[in-house]
């Protein structure tokens, strides 16, 4: 059984629609990731599970349950926010108390249950300072051990490492996932970045304008993308128009710069016939070399145009024919240089076609 | 040479504007019957006496209930519509923050004439009912504009945390936002106070037959003669109305220290 369901969900504000009529399951124990662009809706479906705001149509669903009219303080819900929300003028053992005193938690219990949860997020003696007195990464600790506390039935994100800094960051991503884990709560993260919902997630929800452009497992999102959107959102794509010529056994597809390419059926699943197409090729799989390509790998000759150096990876923007593509590469020794004649190398069996 | 004559000048202009309350505070302690210098002794004796007045004191126990009861009454409202304000999406909240602060742009004896005609036409005398809800009126304002302005530096998220919690919007108003925003709450009710406590003009068109307030009776007893007493009774005013501010930020700022807020 789901966790959440979101049952023909929609959302207006005024004549602008947040949400379009989106359905969707959260299985219990999951992470799921709602991911996008800011105003793609996907904060306004994490409120709307929330109950701080009320669906314009559709249902909600916690548990099986209906709870459309069931108000925030009684949906037993944790709740993480980008900017940590904590009690100013509380300590922090009191923060992550705060929950436990509108539940049938007898009084004793309380010290110990807060202290299991300051030991679970790694803060085992902060229980007697201020919020203010800590930094921006152990706010977020104590805002989630609070959260945590009250053993939520689902576990709410709001991008709550956005405020972080980029080191701290991936960090925080780490300890996040490890202690979701370790109890298990289904859990709703929201973000607009793209690595932290590929390194979480157990299924990733990519939104655009309001509306759920994918579902799948973070490698089904990345490698098979379901639209142009979410090739594009999730890292670098090269999209370029083709035809679909063949649509079988295997699919094959021909387009102006990489000549007839044979994309595993898997990789082209809505892709439902002959006709105009579109050919994704991740920026990584294209490889720039100064030799042709073996056997079975697709080679075309392009020129560099410009070198992005970033450390262990470059990104080049090259062009073919007429065609600018960008490839990122890990470097061997030194970058090609701008100007320089290169080959570039595709495996057929990385590319995905989508419908045209 | 410039900054010579500015700086004199401040100092002329401070003396000015002290100077009179200063000869107030220092003649209270005059031995003498006449106020003049130079002063031949040091004496509480109007302090004594003022002690003894028993018109003074009314006044003064008039002046504290009433001071304390319109700083409740306009905390509370001053709280509950900045609450409507901020919070809650109410139609032409523009307009109603205008109407509520006009108090203070009214000149007040338009204001006090204005309520007192008012009741007149409904047919409702003069009662210290009367004289509290002009009061309150007039120190509502303050109230609203310091609870405001704090109000919208409180984050919804901190309250949204607390009702996911599970407290209540009744639990996380205690719990939560009247905590934080405790130091403009007792800012406006000390502000209310005070200015209750000092008022003249409206209070002498409200006040009913009979009742006076400390300025009120500080204007009749100066009708009659200058009696050393005024000295002294203009000094305990000053001390209230000068002391009880300080004294109140003082207090919010121990507790924002101790809070950390």
């Amino acid at each position: 059984m789901s966790a959440v369901t979101l049952q023909d969900i929609v959302k207006r504000f005024g004549t602008f629609t947040a949400v379009h009529r989106t359905t969707l399951e959260i299985p219990e124990g999951a992470f799921v990731t709602l991911l996008g662009p800011s105003g793609c809706g996907k904060t306004t479906n994490l409120r709307m599970i929330a109950g701080l705001l009320d669906p314009t149509e559709g249902d909600i669903l916690i548990g099986g349950k209906r709870v459309n009219d069931v108000p925030i303080h009684k949906r037993n819900l944790g709740l993480v926010f980008q900017n940590y929300a904590l009690f100013p003028h509380k300590t922090v053992a009191e923060n992550v108390a705060f929950g436990l005193k509108y539940r049938d938690v007898p009084k004793a219990e309380i010290p110990a249950k807060v202290q299991a949860a300051l030991d679970l997020v790694q803060l085992p003696h902060v229980g007697d300072r201020y919020p203010k007195e800590l930094s921006g990464g152990q706010q977020q600790r104590i805002a989630l051990a609070r959260a945590i506390v009250i053993e939520p039935d689902v576990l709410l994100l709001d991008e709550p490492l956005s405020a972080l800094d980029a080191n701290l960051r991936e960090d925080m991503r780490v300890e996040l996932k490890r202690i979701q884990e370790r109890i298990g709560v289904t859990t709703v993260f929201v973000t607009h970045d793209q690595s932290e919902a590929l390194a979480m997630s157990d299924l990733i929800v990519v939104m655009s304008e309001g509306r759920v452009e994918q579902v799948g497992k973070p490698e089904e999102v990345y490698n098979t993308p379901a639209s142009e959107f979410v090739a594009n959102f999730l890292g670098a794509s090269n999209i370029t128009e083709a035809k679909c010529i063949e649509h079988g056994a295997s699919v094959v597809v021909e387009d102006a710069t990489f000549g007839k390419v044979t994309v595993p059926a898997a990789k082209a699943p809505n892709l439902t016939g002959q006709g105009p197409a579109k050919l994704v090729v991740r920026a990584e799989k294209l490889l720039l070399s100064k030799d042709p390509a073996p056997e079975g790998v697709i080679s075309v000759p392009a020129t560099v145009e410009t070198v992005d150096y970033q450390g262990q990876a470059v990104r080049y923007f090259v062009r073919a024919g007429e065609t600018q593509l960008q490839a990122i590469n890990m470097i061997d020794e030194h970058p090609f240089a701008a100007g320089a004649s290169v080959h570039l190398h595709l495996r057929p069996q990385d590319c995905a076609a989508l419908p045209g | 040479m410039g900054w010579q004559a500015i700086r004199i000048w401040t100092v002329l202009v401070y003396g000015f504007m002290f100077l009179p309350v200063a000869v107030v505070v220092l003649l209270s302690f005059n031995a003498n019957q006449f106020g003049s210098f130079p002063m031949t002794g040091m004496s509480l004796r109007w302090f004594e006496e003022l002690w003894n007045n028993d018109a003074v004191m009314r006044a003064f126990r008039t002046s504290i209930v009433l001071g304390l009861m319109t700083a409740v009454i306009s905390t509370t409202l001053g709280i509950l519509a900045s609450l409507a304000l901020v919070r809650y999406k109410v139609p032409g909240r523009n307009a109603i923050t205008t109407l509520l602060i006009a108090p203070i742009l009214v000149p007040e004896v338009v204001l006090a004439v204005a309520l007192l005609l008012f009741l007149n036409w409904l047919g409702i005398g003069k009662s210290f009912a009367l004289l509290l809800a002009g009061h309150v009126i007039f120190t509502l304002p303050f109230v609203i504009l310091v609870v405001q302005a704090r109000l919208v530096s409180i984050k919804r998220d901190v309250e949204e945390a607390a009702l996911s919690l599970g407290a209540s919007p009744v639990q996380t108003f205690f719990a939560v936002t009247l905590p934080l925003m405790l130091p403009a709450v007792a800012a406006g009710a000390l502000f209310a106070f005070t200015i209750s406590f000092d008022d003249i003009t409206g209070t002498l068109f409200w006040k009913p037959g009979g009742v006076e307030t400390v300025p009120t009776q500080i204007f009749s007893m100066l009708r009659n003669s200058i009696s050393p007493e005024i000295n002294a009774l203009g000094t305990v005013m000053i001390v209230m109305t000068v002391g009880l501010p300080l004294l109140g930020a003082a207090v919010a700022r121990k507790l924002a220290m101790k809070s950390g807020t």
